[in-house]
């Protein structure tokens, strides 16, 4: 294809960015370098667009209206918004990692005491370092992705976990993202965790603004190995304020045997897009992937997967559930590849959106490329609204319109929060859609 | 003042009349059979008052305790005390038994202006109705109705009655899909929550169940009305002589 990339403002606007910030980038030398590469790539790309197929229904050249400055290093005020933050999402038994405006907080994070076989350290110290084999895993993303180039070029902190052979810290690991720029700003943060063989670990994502930060943007990846015969179980909540914009990058990697459990839950951001890269690497190891929408107002939510089988004997699941009220527009592009040696490979993707409002919107994309001839693959997706006769039934007992949406509802998202195995983690995610409920009665 | 006074009820769906002036007074105490062919308007009846959308109601009224009932909801009716078990009730998966029953009741009561049960004081009489009408436990830890039997079903809509004690029972076609142990069972629950404050209306196509659920008055209906009211013994009457001469009537 030979696209003249015109330039948007916003486009033009990160160039900028990165011109200004790049003093303030960790990393020298060949980590340098690759931010220079990313860059450079970044620029050939532009801003994603709706003739890019992956990013066809998230048109970042329209929905990004404006790309904001690197959000300043936190200041005392904004690290005492983020202390508050910090308390009312405290979640119990886990560890706590801090990052506020895309930096890591030390004070508000709890470090010590991390036991055997779990090293927990910031991305700018091991860019600074001169571990090269981390350094490499860090920018081991293709620039093929123009919003992960970037995030490659402009990553300024984040966390690093390393997890030895047969280590499985008992408590959760729990990266909070804190917003809590006083002025519109974007934080870029690459965070890595690397599992050992026989390994396993329970790792928290959230995403929350401080009180009274409006907008901001957040470009976030994650970079993750498992090692052979290791679990990771996974959970994101999305819970950006409702200005807030979040593009996150994930980059799975797995070794023979092992098994990641991941959950994913999207109630905040105006705009957000998850696309993670998830490959079963070794043989018999397995994926299963539950992820919640909820939308309502204008928000735009976007979760785009790719997994790819590239050895055989490996096993997939995926669940979708998007609610969508109002105008909100809710995406899912599951991409399943299965290569040509990966025969015995057992995928499955089943998708359902369910529509509140005549204006609200639903994209599914199923694609499934294989290329082994012994294979079980098989996908499906339904677009509704509520069964009439269910809510029927649950009023002619006494339930409100609302209370028969709202249980409905509850039970339609319930089968992908079912997946979480750690309680307390669970109870989260129950609560976090009970709360999306109440704002809507 | 009658419980429940039906004047001159006529409705259609989209474009067809289904009743076409049908009256009915059901006192407080009083067990009321309707009988009736297919397509003689019986499950219609039963939907119009529990209030279930897609019917149109063009004429005549439907009094509850002397209150409108066509002006409320259906969520409002059932916490006035309107009842209606489903002639084939839904599955609901995703959704507990027990959140379920627990919801229900507790919206009813708030409706009422009574306070909400607490989940302790909840179970307690949740099990113990259920310990009444041997409905094992396991089935309300289930998604709702989600793989019961057809049985198991309806004995879940019995549960319900027993657990919200309405004053207005509306049975709808409840032998259908039933064998006859499950009949029984059934039946023997229903039974239980006669009482002199409520009433129940059984519509039915076969005399079969009014063996086990005796009624004061069977209504025959033909074509969307009432065609023939009696005793019990009408029922007899039927089961000898069918339908015919009541569609001819009509």
């Amino acid at each position: 294809m030979n696209v003249v990339v015109a330039k948007t403002e916003t486009g033009r606007a990160l160039s900028d960015a990165f011109a200004v910030a790049r003093g303030r980038l960790p990393g020298t030398g060949q980590v340098a370098d690759r931010r220079r590469q990313a860059f450079e790539a970044y620029e050939r790309l532009g801003l994603p667009h709706r003739r890019i197929e992956e990013w066809k229904y998230t048109d970042l050249r329209t929905l990004m209206r404006e790309a904001f400055s690197l959000a300043a290093e936190p200041d005392a005020a904004a690290l005492e918004r983020a202390g508050e933050a910090v308390r009312s999402h405290t979640i119990d038994g886990v560890r706590r990692l801090v990052l506020v405006d895309g930096v890591f907080a030390p004070n508000l994070s709890q470090t010590d005491g991390l036991g055997q076989g779990l090293r927990i350290r910031t991305l700018q110290e091991v860019l600074e370092d001169a571990d090269s084999a981390l350094q490499a895993q860090l920018f081991a993303p293709e620039n093929s992705d123009a919003m992960v180039a970037l995030n490659s070029a402009m990553a300024t902190d984040g966390v690093v976990i390393e997890i030895a052979d047969g280590a499985a810290p008992k408590e959760p690991l729990h990266v909070l993202h804190i917003a809590s720029t006083a002025t519109p700003a974007a934080m870029f943060t690459r965070s890595l965790l690397r599992l050992g063989n026989n390994a396993g670990v329970t790792l928290v994502e959230s995403f929350v603004a401080a009180d009274g930060v409006k907008a901001y943007q957040v470009h976030d990846s994650l970079i993750v190995s498992i090692g052979d015969g290791s679990r990771l179980d996974h959970v994101r909540l999305i819970e950006d304020g409702r200005d807030a914009f979040n593009i996150s990058s994930a980059m799975v990697t797995l070794g023979a045997h092992a098994h990641f459990n991941f959950f994913n839950m999207t109630s905040g951001a105006s705009v957000s897009r998850y696309q993670a890269t998830i490959v079963c690497a070794g043989e018999g190891s397995r994926v299963e992937t539950n992820g919640v929408n909820l939308l309502n107002g204008r928000q735009h939510a976007d979760t785009t997967l790719l997994l790819d089988h590239a050895v055989p004997n490996c096993a997939s699941r995926e669940v979708f559930r998007a609610v969508v009220d109002d105008r909100a527009h809710s995406v899912f592009q599951g991409r399943i590849i299965v290569r040509p040696d990966a025969q015995k490979t057992d995928a499955k993707m089943m998708t359902r959106a369910l529509l509140l409002s005549d204006e609200a919107e639903a994209d599914n994309k199923p694609e499934l490329e294989i290329f082994a001839d012994d294979v079980t693959c098989g996908h499906g997706a339904t677009t509704g609204a509520l069964d009439e006769s269910l809510l029927f039934y649950l009023r002619a007992r006494g339930l409100s319109e609302k209370e028969a949406q709202a249980l409905l509802i509850q039970a339609f998202v319930g089968e992908a929060i079912e997946s979480i195995a750690n309680d307390t983690l669970r109870d989260l995610a129950v609560s976090a859609a009970q709360r999306w409920l109440e704002a809507r009665a | 003042m009658a419980l429940l006074e039906i004047k001159d009820l006529h409705v259609r769906v989209e474009d067809n009349e289904i009743l076409h002036g049908l009256s009915l007074t059901v006192n407080e105490g009083e067990v009321h059979a309707i009988m009736g062919p297919n397509g003689s308007g019986k499950s219609t009846l039963s939907h119009v008052i529990a209030g279930k959308p897609d019917y149109e109601v063009t004429g005549g009224q439907i009094l509850f305790n002397g209150e409108d009932l066509l002006a409320m909801q259906p969520d409002e009716r059932a916490a006035k005390g309107v009842f209606l078990a489903f002639q084939y009730p839904v599955e609901i998966p995703g959704v507990a038994t027990m959140t379920f029953l627990r919801t229900a009741l507790n919206a009813q009561r708030k409706a009422r202006g009574e306070s909400e049960l607490l989940t302790p004081a909840f179970l307690k009489k949740a099990y113990e109705v259920a310990a009444r009408l041997n409905v094992p436990r396991d089935m309300l830890k289930r998604g709702v109705n989600v793989g019961f039997s057809g049985g198991e079903k309806k004995r879940n809509e019995i549960l319900q009655m027993a657990l919200f004690e309405p004053s207005l029972c509306i049975l709808d076609e409840m032998d259908s899909g039933l064998d006859i142990d499950a009949l029984r069972v059934a039946a023997d629950g229903v039974n239980a929550l006669r009482s002199p404050d409520r009433a129940m209306v059984v519509i039915t196509h076969y005399q079969r169940l009014l063996n086990y659920v005796v009624p004061d008055f069977v209504h025959v209906m033909s074509k969307g009305r009432v065609v023939k009211s009696g005793g019990k013994e009408l029922a007899l009457e039927l089961e000898a002589s069918g339908y015919t001469q009541f569609e001819d009537a009509a």
